[in-house]
């Protein structure tokens, strides 16, 4: 083949791929929103109405229990992991570790980073066998939680890293500590320190695995911290194969509800981090 | 380390009230940071223990040897044969990469290389937000568009059947996940290369492909490799599409058209159920072990020849 | 002053239009001679690099460049062409700034060029490297290691395995970018000295920084200031007589005040006591 004729058919398949990616995006959103929209548009009182008594057998009712179940497990899941990540990112900054103790730590992380949602979801379960405990609400939290931790570590040691090093001499230079320095330098990064925490949020609201055997697949309305719950991912695993079309039709309104609020949290998220970006020199 | 630390704790003490309240907190949050690094390290080692130590029971009895080779899985009757989840998983992993890697390098390099201004940012940010949706609005719609697709179109295409669940599927629809992750890190690691590699391989007079494949992808490769064993790792931990789409039958898949079993779709079909026999749910707990030293490996490769490979090749 | 012109430009005009509009080139006309060394000498910003770049179209690479006017190789247009960019690329070579090894063996490194050009043998391929390596002076230093990776070399071997692997696709101009800027003296000097070399057999368009090293080694000088061009003449009267008062200003080192937002101008490099105590400041 002629250098040249490689040269555009290459460049073809490469915009080819591009465009092949777009269009399944299109097509997987632009499914979702349609099947889903039919659905939650014509009713969208059932993401605000509790489960009938037979919930599963008739689709009687919303599922209201799931959207709560959602909120009352990522939001303290998301609370918990950014409290813990922060530190930890703080931490792997050279103030408080030397590059090989933050070298050894990011090599466990990225193995969390890495780590299937579903070992997470059997650990959890197996801790609560050893306790003796029954799959409820507050494992839903410790499992979305342990998920999300690697995750929004990884953003939050970006965003710290970014900070720029003036901001640190100039605290050290008016005689700050070490904590003192850390909250300068958190409160520099901040967009990118939220921009990672809605991510965090993002990703939490959406995983199934990690709470499939936590939560507990309840179809009831959550009755608190120690008793079963459901989230949407949840709801829509158990019933978009449902035989009955009502059930069925409910996984399709879940995750209109769903794939709106994980949209709309990354076009949050980019706008902070697109704001941060100009407000940083030379970025 | 910083001069603040260096005081000893009567100084604290003696010091006007202000400094020394500053130096307490200072000692107290050092402490609960030092925790905080350590807490990554603790998790690692509290998930594998916990693992390892639930497994016990159900390696005491069975051969691991036996377990991993045969394909007879009736947990009923006791008979815990991994290989037909095992060799649905590797079906499963193979053919996504295989459909996956070829389009998320193209991708990528259209996306480094080629796109340019308001282009790129909205082709970037399109891959950014397909990353993100998550893999059960991938199984949903896997069910309402890949199943009919295969079921009616791609199995007869082939000359065989299917009821539209099976290995092919899911292999379609984790290629669709695995890609956009795949194409981010690779397009890093193109971008990182400086502009004078660039100019020295076009100023000798290479073409524009010329220059993207014998030294752009070669100096990325580290880069691109890497991020091919993650996305390994990711497909073959996948648990949720598998489990909606892959028709859970746990028997030696004959072709890629058929029903299955991954590793961890059998742990989500089969943990509710036979969560109360202790002897299963050690079964399955050394299936999440499994999945978790396997994707581990997966990790460590994809560091290890990052680090390697860049050692030798940097420009 | 009778040569040939191996390269000129015609009213060259290079905008880049990004965030804000800059010009860097402002019509610019000038001649190359050929199997000469001409210098393209000016302050930092001055458009010393895209001059050179558009001289084989390497600054199409970065978006949004627009460019007006023409280059001519000997009689054919480099702008207005059915010849492919790549072949004008070959007959135009260009060495980077930074020394930048392509992430093969010091071997392929050589071949890299002729490889992509044309089907050789690999006795004909073990000739070129040899003769391209020993015309940088290179040879000796690397013939037992050929296979080891470019970037083990030290960086002024690198920039003068640069130097052999733009000779290597036989180019008939030969554009270099300060290519002794990012190097310690001795290795720049080791750099100069190939390159004169050089000169008598190749074209050669080389910007740089520093006015010693355009003394020492250019048959003629370019100046330009902010995207014009101000003075073209051969180096002995550009040094002793300048003609135009900017000129004069520049090379008693007046303008040098404009070093200031460059980034490191030429600490390493030995500029009039003025200039020095400029960037002191």
């Amino acid at each position: 083949m002629d250098r040249y004729t490689e040269q555009r058919l290459f460049g073809l398949l490469a915009r080819a791929s591009a465009a092949l990616i777009i269009a399944v995006l299109l097509l997987v959103v632009g499914v979702t929103l349609y099947r889903g929209g039919r659905v939650f548009l014509t009713d969208p009182t059932v993401a605000i109405t509790p489960p009938g008594s037979r919930y599963m057998l008739d689709g009687g009712g919303g599922f209201l229990h799931a959207v709560l179940g959602s909120i009352f497990i990522v939001v303290p899941a998301t609370v918990i992991a950014t409290i813990m990540s922060l530190s930890t990112a703080v931490f792997l900054q050279s103030d408080y570790s030397s590059e090989r103790t933050s070298d050894v730590i990011n090599m466990f992380l990225n193995v969390l980073w890495g780590t299937p949602p579903i070992v997470y979801g059997v650990f959890v379960l197996t801790v609560i066998i050893a306790v003796g405990a029954q799959t409820s609400l507050i494992f839903g939290v410790v499992a979305i939680a342990i998920f999300q931790y690697p995750i929004m570590t990884r953003y939050a040691d970006e965003a710290l890293r970014s900070a720029p090093d003036a901001v640190k001499e100039a605290s050290y230079g008016l005689g700050a500590t070490r904590f003192e320095t850390a909250r300068v330098t958190v409160r520099a990064a901040l967009p990118g320190v939220i921009a990672g925490i809605i991510m965090g949020f993002a990703r939490g609201i959406g995983d199934a695995a990690t709470v499939l055997f936590t939560a507990g697949r309840s179809t009831q309305m959550p009755g608190g911290p120690f008793e079963p719950a459901t989230t949407l991912p949840i709801l829509i695993f158990e019933q978009a194969a449902s035989f009955n079309a009502e059930v069925r039709s409910h996984a399709y309104a879940a995750s209109f509800v769903l794939i709106v609020a994980v949209l709309a949290l990354i076009v949050a998220s980019k706008l902070l981090a697109g704001r941060y970006a100009r407000f940083t020199p030379g970025g | 380390m910083d001069p603040t630390t260096d005081h000893g704790s009567n100084a604290e003490t003696t010091r006007p009230d202000r400094l020394g309240r500053r130096l307490v907190i200072e000692r107290l949050s050092s402490y609960w940071l030092i925790g905080a690094g350590l807490f990554a390290v603790a998790l690692f080692g509290l998930i594998v223990l916990t693992l390892v130590q639930q497994s016990i029971p159900i390696v005491s009895e069975h051969s691991l040897l036996e377990m991993l080779t045969s394909a007879n899985w009736d947990p009923a009757q006791e008979e815990f044969g991994f290989l037909p989840a095992i060799l649905g998983t590797i079906y499963v992993t193979v053919l996504s990469m295989a459909m996956g890697t070829p389009i998320a390098i193209l991708a990528a390099i259209y996306i480094a290389e080629y796109a340019e201004g308001r282009m790129k940012v909205i082709v970037s940010s399109f891959i950014d937000v397909l990353a993100a949706i998550p893999s059960v609005i991938f199984g949903l719609v896997g069910l309402v568009v890949v199943v009919p697709f295969v079921g009616d179109y791609l199995a007869p295409a082939f000359g065989t059947h299917s009821i539209g669940l099976g290995i092919v599927t899911v292999s379609l629809v984790m290629a669709i996940i695995v890609t956009p992750f795949m194409i981010s890190l690779s397009v890093e690691s193109l971008e990182a290369l400086p502009d004078e590699l660039r100019e020295a391989s076009l100023g000798v007079g290479a073409t524009k492909w010329e220059t993207i494949r014998s030294v752009l992808l070669r100096a990325a490769g580290p880069g691109i490799f890497s991020a091919i064993l993650l996305g390994f790792g990711r497909v073959f931990g996948a648990t949720i599409v598998p489990a909606m789409l892959i028709g859970g039958q746990t028997a030696v898949p004959g072709s890629p058209f058929d029903a299955g079993e991954t590793l961890p779709s059998l742990i989500v079909n089969d943990f509710g159920e036979l969560m109360s026999i202790p002897i299963t749910q050690s079964a399955l707990i050394l299936v999440g072990l499994l999945l978790l030293v396997i994707v581990w490996l997966f990790n460590f490769g994809a560091m290890l020849v990052r680090r390697r490979l860049q050692r030798r090749w940097q420009y | 002053m009778t040569h040939d012109i191996a390269l000129r430009t015609e009213d060259l005009e290079v905008t880049y239009t990004g965030n804000r509009e800059v010009t860097a080139l402002n019509g610019v006309s000038v001649d190359f001679a050929a199997n000469k060394l001409t210098a393209i000498i000016g302050p930092s910003g001055c458009g010393k690099s895209t001059l050179l770049k558009s001289l084989n179209r390497l600054h199409e690479i970065q978006p949004n460049a627009e460019i007006s006017g023409d280059v001519y190789l000997g009689d054919e247009s480099v702008y207005d062409t059915d010849e492919p960019l790549p072949e004008i690329r070959r007959r135009v070579g260009y060495v980077p700034q930074k020394p930048t090894p392509l992430p093969v063996s010091i071997y392929n490194n050589v071949a890299y060029g002729p490889k992509i050009h044309g089907d050789h043998s690999k006795a004909e391929l073990d000739d070129i490297v040899e003769t391209q390596l020993r015309k940088v002076n290179l040879w000796e230093e690397v013939n037992d290691r050929l296979d080891a990776p470019g970037a083990e070399l030290s960086t002024g071997q690198i920039q003068r395995l640069c130097l052999a692997r733009s000779l290597a696709a036989e180019p008939e101009v030969l554009l270099c970018d300060e290519v002794t800027s990012a190097l310690d003296p001795i290795s720049a000097e080791q750099v100069e000295e190939t390159l004169a070399d050089l000169k008598s057999e190749y074209t050669i368009v080389m910007v740089t920084h520093s006015m010693e090293q355009a003394k020492r080694l250019a048959d003629d000088v370019v100046f330009l200031y902010l995207g014009d061009l101000v003075e073209r003449n051969d180096a002995r009267s550009f040094f002793e007589n300048p003609q135009n008062e900017r000129t004069r200003e520049f090379v008693k080192g007046h303008t040098a005040v404009e070093y200031d937002d460059a980034d490191g101008a030429d600490e390493s490099e030995p500029e009039s006591t003025t200039a020095q105590t400029v960037s002191a400041e």
